[in-house]
């Protein structure tokens, strides 16, 4: 109980000081920069490996960029950052998992349809 | 956001800090409102609801023999009489990213008690968010126009239109119900409860500005699954 009284009386001190405006504005221009890139991806009609990686990498530097400086979790504690952080692992397991079924149904789909079962 | 300090409590920064923070016998998230907590649990938990959606997007994509529509024909518009490939998605991109840069500055002005400007602020990134929203709803109708549903389509596989309006129609939704609490707050922050001390919500604790980032937290969330579904459905 003392504790949370004391966390209370520092926030109130500490609100005053508050990042800059300046690292909004900059992470601002980064999102519309990459977003314009991203866009060119598809302008440019880029095909094949080229263009899922250049889509995937302006993704992820986007969301980063939203995650860590528009949503503080690079200003947050590591017992906040870990415990949504680590969860993502089970999304990457999910879609490893999908992406190996959907590959097996498409496998079967042709085999039937094309070759009616190998009967 | 900031450093806490705790009396009687060694704060440890990095990995050691979240081994002493989780077993510290007392709140485990230091310096963090309860409400923020609560807002990032319920953001974990519409993570996994919109990656279960893009992976079942996947699937659906992946495992079709019939062509997939291409996005970039499909989502083309007309301008000045020439067919722009995808021009209203990044129209769209550009003001749902306009529009969380206003809450990000938003928030800042909340936590210095700018009453003004946070308002001002999230006047404008609710306005941006009724324009997203207005814009999608322009988007749904010409493509249910040109005979999109969610059981076919005249452009290729059938799975199209219903992972194109389940995907967007419930990130649409949660713009939708953001921009309503960007007024209600608009609203709160003009009227001055924060600084009259007035009951926030779910709560009889006085309200204070922490409501404000809380509510940013909700509305980048939104911003960041846009990314995701921009990059996944619309470029893909």
């Amino acid at each position: 109980m003392e504790n949370t009284n004391n966390i209370e009386k520092i926030d109130k001190k500490e609100e005053a000081s508050t990042h800059k405006i300046g690292i909004y504005l900059w992470i601002w221009t980064l999102l519309f920069v990459l977003s314009f890139f991203s866009y060119m991806v598809d302008w440019y009609q880029f095909q094949g490996m080229l263009r899922w990686s250049l889509i995937l990498f302006f993704m992820f530097l986007k969301a980063g960029l939203i995650m860590a400086f528009f949503m503080h979790l690079f200003w947050e504690r590591y017992a906040l950052v870990n415990v949504l952080l680590w969860p993502m692992t089970a999304i990457a397991c999910f879609i490893f998992l999908m992406a190996a079924e959907f590959q097996y149904t498409l496998f079967s789909r042709l085999f039937y349809f094309v070759v009616g079962g190998g009967a | 956001m900031s450093e806490p300090k705790i009396d009687g409590f060694e704060l440890k920064p990095g990995f050691k800090g979240m081994a002493s923070d989780t077993a510290s016998d007392q709140t485990m998230f230091k310096g963090v409102h309860w409400g923020k907590a609560m807002m990032w649990i319920f953001l974990l938990s519409d993570t996994f609801v919109f990656s279960c959606f893009l992976i079942s997007y996947m699937k659906g994509r992946g495992s079709t023999p019939v062509e997939w529509p291409n996005p970039s024909e499909v989502f083309a518009l007309e301008a000045f009489g020439v067919p722009v490939p995808l021009l209203l998605i990044a129209l769209m991109t550009f003001v749902l990213i306009t529009s969380s840069g206003t809450m990000a500055i938003a928030v800042k002005y909340g936590y210095e008690k700018n009453r003004k400007m946070c308002g001002w602020l999230l006047l404008a990134t609710a306005l941006g968010g009724l324009t997203f929203v207005g814009m999608q709803a322009y988007e749904w109708s010409k493509l249910i126009h040109e005979g999109v549903r969610p059981w076919a389509n005249p452009f290729g596989a059938a799975q199209f239109g219903s992972f194109f309006f389940m995907i967007t129609g419930f990130h649409g939704f949660h713009v939708s119900i953001g921009v309503i609490f960007l007024f209600i707050y608009t609203y709160k922050v003009f009227a001055g409860h924060y600084e009259k001390g007035k009951k926030g919500w779910f709560t009889k604790l006085k309200g204070d500005y922490v409501e404000i980032e809380i509510l940013g937290l909700y509305w980048h969330f939104v911003d960041l699954v846009w990314v995701f579904i921009f990059a996944f459905f619309y470029l893909w």
